[in-house]
């Protein structure tokens, strides 16, 4: 097995856009892939492992993003990125701590194998 | 978004004394009241929900920077603490590493496009190596102020 590379894009499904928590999940997925990954939105190229780099994107609710994976497993982790880019962790209330029940449920592991 | 729009010149320390994260995140809220950002009936509240976020996942986001944050019904714009720790607090960041460079936000809840907007902010200038490891390195608040001044004028990233 030769290394594959694979490409899809996706739309931020995010409602307050790639903050840190989803940048966080994000960058967690992208790291359980043996296969170099990076994103692309609005001319910027990053490494889709680390967090700091997710969130130089600024990406909001609606943005695309192009993923593009280099690897064995190159089209697992696509697919399993593009989920979670499409996804939504943000719950619909706001989430800083007055309902504080929310967040148990939306573990990033709990979207890992959605897509 | 720059740096001066939301991080306050009055809230800014170096050489931090907490060595923990409850210790940090109470010492950059003390700066925050002290530049009269927050007020002060709400201070254990702010602190409380900064603790709270972090129990969702650390804010500590590699390369040594933590950005400890949440939104806050009492503030009605975004505003910021920036701190220096030489000996670095244990963070649980996600490599492991300790945290030396710490930016404290509290957000209203109706505006998160501006938290969005300070996080790339933040983020982006961090990518610079000189800009990270000169604001490290600084041993007074003016001298960060200086470096996030210059940061905000494009010197460090273009």
């Amino acid at each position: 097995m030769g290394n594959t590379s694979a490409t899809r894009v996706a739309v931020v499904g995010h409602r307050l856009g790639l903050h840190m928590r989803p940048a966080d999940a994000l960058a967690r997925e992208a790291s359980q892939f043996k296969s170099k990954t990076e994103l692309v939105s609005a001319g910027i190229r990053i490494d889709a492992k680390s967090i700091l780099d997710i969130l130089t994107l600024g990406a909001k609710q609606g943005a695309q993003v192009s993923i593009e994976a280099e690897g064995e497993d190159a089209e697992q982790a696509v697919a399993a990125i593009a989920g979670l880019i499409e996804s939504d962790l943000d719950p619909p209330a706001d989430e800083a701590g007055q309902g504080g029940e929310a967040p148990g449920g939306h573990a990033p592991e709990s979207h890992a194998h959605q897509a | 978004m720059k740096f001066a729009d939301f991080i306050s010149q009055d809230a800014i320390q170096t050489q931090v004394e907490a060595t923990d994260k409850p210790g940090v995140i109470r010492e950059m809220a003390s700066l925050l009241l002290g530049a009269q950002e927050i007020a002060d009936e709400q201070f254990e509240s702010i602190v409380e929900a900064i603790l709270k976020r972090e129990e969702l996942g650390s804010t500590g986001i590699g390369r040594g920077v933590a950005v400890p944050h949440t939104k806050h019904p009492s503030v009605d714009k975004l505003c910021g603490a920036v701190a220096v720790s030489e000996s670095g607090v244990d963070f649980d960041s996600l490599d492991g590493e300790k945290v030396h460079l710490l930016f404290l936000l509290v957000s209203p809840p109706d505006r998160p496009g501006d938290h969005l907007r300070a996080l790339e902010n933040i983020s982006r200038q961090l990518r610079d190596d000189s800009f990270c490891s000169f604001l490290k390195q600084s041993k007074t608040a003016e001298d960060i102020w200086q470096l996030l001044e210059e940061a905000d004028n494009n010197q460090f990233s273009s």
